[in-house]
């Protein structure tokens, strides 16, 4: 059984191994010279920050790869998987033989997965080694998780089998190809946003307002309101940790309510308009008065992961999407019964 | 009996496609089924394959569940137009066919059967004509050697040479071998020269089931008997 996945599955592995071996191409002739630059700065960490920002685009784009992986994994391996073989009809030729469906399909899953996680390991691989000197000089190793090490063998594990429960469901290959897309998108925002956070309790580090670097502003956007002004201090600069958040509170730990703020400082929404130009320096001291009268009171916390965090979360990505693969596969193969 | 069902029923949502369906098929026997498009006969094939769970009555094969028959490798079916996958060739089939049944396939029989039919073993299945398409799906069927062959109107789209080609050849292997045979199509003419016995199959409902003898001596004798007993000769000529 396992024999026939893989003579099916023959033209779609070759095809990943020729988009394998073409990163792997791009990334033995790039990585040198990446390598020599980064030697080149040494300790000096501006020049490392400007090596980091010079290539950011680079590494950008192979980045892109290994986040567009497992979507083309979903909409390409997983959608058509039963999809394609329900529109050809063929679903009743295998369906038909002494081989029970439930089997055809786990047998399918095996060798796909296999596949899957195995292409997605090794792309992973390619690109965390080539990014190594990149990723040491930016020192932001939570901006790149998601492109990194292990989580994007979950991210195409759950695909896969979010695409196969698309073509169950919906029986066409093209609607569950674009389902399979919109619902990954879905899926990492929700764990990005909701489900990452609790893998650990953020640390927290507490300082005082620095008048001199604190400044203001209002959060929101355009088109969801601009909210009031509030305080502004500075993120302390911890290697490679992931800043959560950066507040500021009084000893009981209650927020700078918006009141105390302007009660404190009448004048900070009183802009000057007109062009972008140097902060005139009255406007400069006033604020620098403000932030330390607040401060007599009030100070900076920041909450965040620490770097040495960083496996913690990659193995919590991987486990949330496994078991998220785990469910989807569980409901395929329930719902595979139910197809005529 | 090979094939029994009993008041069998079945309904999607809130239409039944098939209705008090009893139906006794003995062993050796080649049933024609015969209908207008959407009476029935596929459903009833498919719930007697085990792809479908009938909604109301009882469907035996080889004495037990559909489905146990067919995973005993003691059911061939052939879908309607003879699905194979286009990418395979002719001996990847065989290869299909060998994994998929890997307790009574008989390879030696698929190859001289694919030998015997001119098949090419190493072009790919969507090469092939629809003819020959439709004899590689039903050369899966026969190499595990089935007690019981459903064929879901495998000619449908084919032109009548090959049509004709591929019933005598369905007729001559069930024969030689005393396999049971039961065969849909919605043209009375496929069955004139075939079958045993015809059960005819309008709304849902079995209409007549009785032998060819009982129904006439000759192919015109055969289909007059079965078109008055519909009425419905616009329909099914």
């Amino acid at each position: 059984m396992i024999r026939l996945a893989l003579r099916q599955f023959r033209a779609s592995a070759w095809t990943a191994v020729l988009a394998l071996a073409t990163v792997a191409a791009a990334v033995l002739a790039t990585r040198p010279d990446l390598v020599d630059a980064h030697r080149a700065c040494g300790p000096d960490l501006s020049c490392q920050a400007a090596f980091a920002l010079d290539n950011i685009p680079v590494r950008t784009a192979f980045g892109l790869v290994v986040i567009v992986a497992p979507a083309l994994v979903g909409a390409f391996w997983g959608a058509p998987l039963v999809a394609r073989e329900v529109e050809a009809g063929t679903h009743h030729l295998v369906w038909a033989q002494s081989i029970s469906r439930t089997r055809w399909l786990v047998s399918r899953l095996v060798v796909v997965g296999t596949a899957t996680a195995a292409a997605t390991a090794v792309l992973s691989a390619l690109v965390t080694w080539w990014a190594v000197p990149l990723d040491e000089a930016a020192a932001a190793a939570y901006g790149t998780l998601d492109q990194r090490d292990l989580a994007p063998i979950g991210y195409a594990l759950f695909a896969l089998a979010l695409g196969v429960c698309a073509g169950l469901l919906i029986r066409r290959t093209l609607p569950a190809m674009a389902v399979t897309l919109a619902g990954l998108l879905t899926a990492r925002i929700v764990v990005t946003e909701w489900i990452r956070p609790l893998a650990a309790t953020p640390r927290t580090h507490s300082m005082p307002l620095d008048p001199d670097t604190t400044g203001y502003g209002a959060a929101g956007n355009i088109l969801l309101g601009v909210g009031p002004s509030t305080l502004q201090p500075t993120t302390p600069d911890i290697p490679n940790a992931w800043i959560q958040s950066v507040d500021v509170v009084d000893k009981a730990g209650k927020p700078l309510p918006n009141e105390v703020l302007h009660a404190t400082c009448p004048t900070l929404d009183q802009g000057h308009g007109g062009p972008a130009g140097p902060v005139p320096e009255a406007v400069r001291q006033r604020m620098h008065d403000c932030v330390a009268r607040i401060g007599e009171t009030y100070h900076e916390v920041v909450t965040y992961q620490p770097g040495s965090r960083y496996w913690l979360f990659q193995w919590w990505e991987l486990g949330v999407f496994v078991v998220l693969t785990a469910i989807l596969g569980g409901y395929a193969l329930h719902r595979l019964r139910r197809i005529p | 009996m090979i094939l029994e069902t009993e008041s069998l029923a079945k309904r999607y949502r809130r239409r039944w496609a098939l209705r008090d369906c009893t139906l006794a098929v003995p062993e050796g026997a080649i049933v024609g089924l015969v209908g207008p498009n959407g009476a029935g006969k596929t459903t009833l094939l498919h719930l007697i394959v085990g792809l479908l769970a009938p909604t109301a009555g009882t469907v035996r094969v080889l004495g037990g569940a559909p489905d146990r028959a067919l995973q005993a490798g003691r059911v061939g079916f052939v879908a309607q137009n003879a699905p194979t996958y286009p990418n395979l060739t002719v001996a990847d089939h065989l290869d299909l066919g060998k994994w998929l049944n890997p307790r009574r396939w008989d390879t030696t029989a698929a190859r001289e059967r694919v030998d015997r039919l001119g098949l090419p073993a190493r072009q790919r299945a969507g090469r092939l004509s629809g003819g020959q398409r439709a004899q590689l799906a039903l050369t899966l069927a026969l190499s595990k050697h089935p007690d019981l062959l459903v064929l879901d109107e495998p000619v449908a789209s084919l032109d009548p040479l090959a049509r004709r080609a591929f019933l005598d050849e369905t007729v001559a292997a069930a024969t030689a071998t005393g396999t049971a045979t039961l065969l849909s199509t919605h043209l009375v003419a496929d069955l004139a020269h075939t079958g045993t016995h015809v059960v005819v199959v309008t709304g849902g409902r079995i209409r007549l089931a009785a032998t060819t003898a009982a129904l006439g001596t000759t192919p015109a004798e055969l289909e007059r008997a079965i078109l008055d007993q519909l009425g419905q000769s616009e329909e099914l000529a």
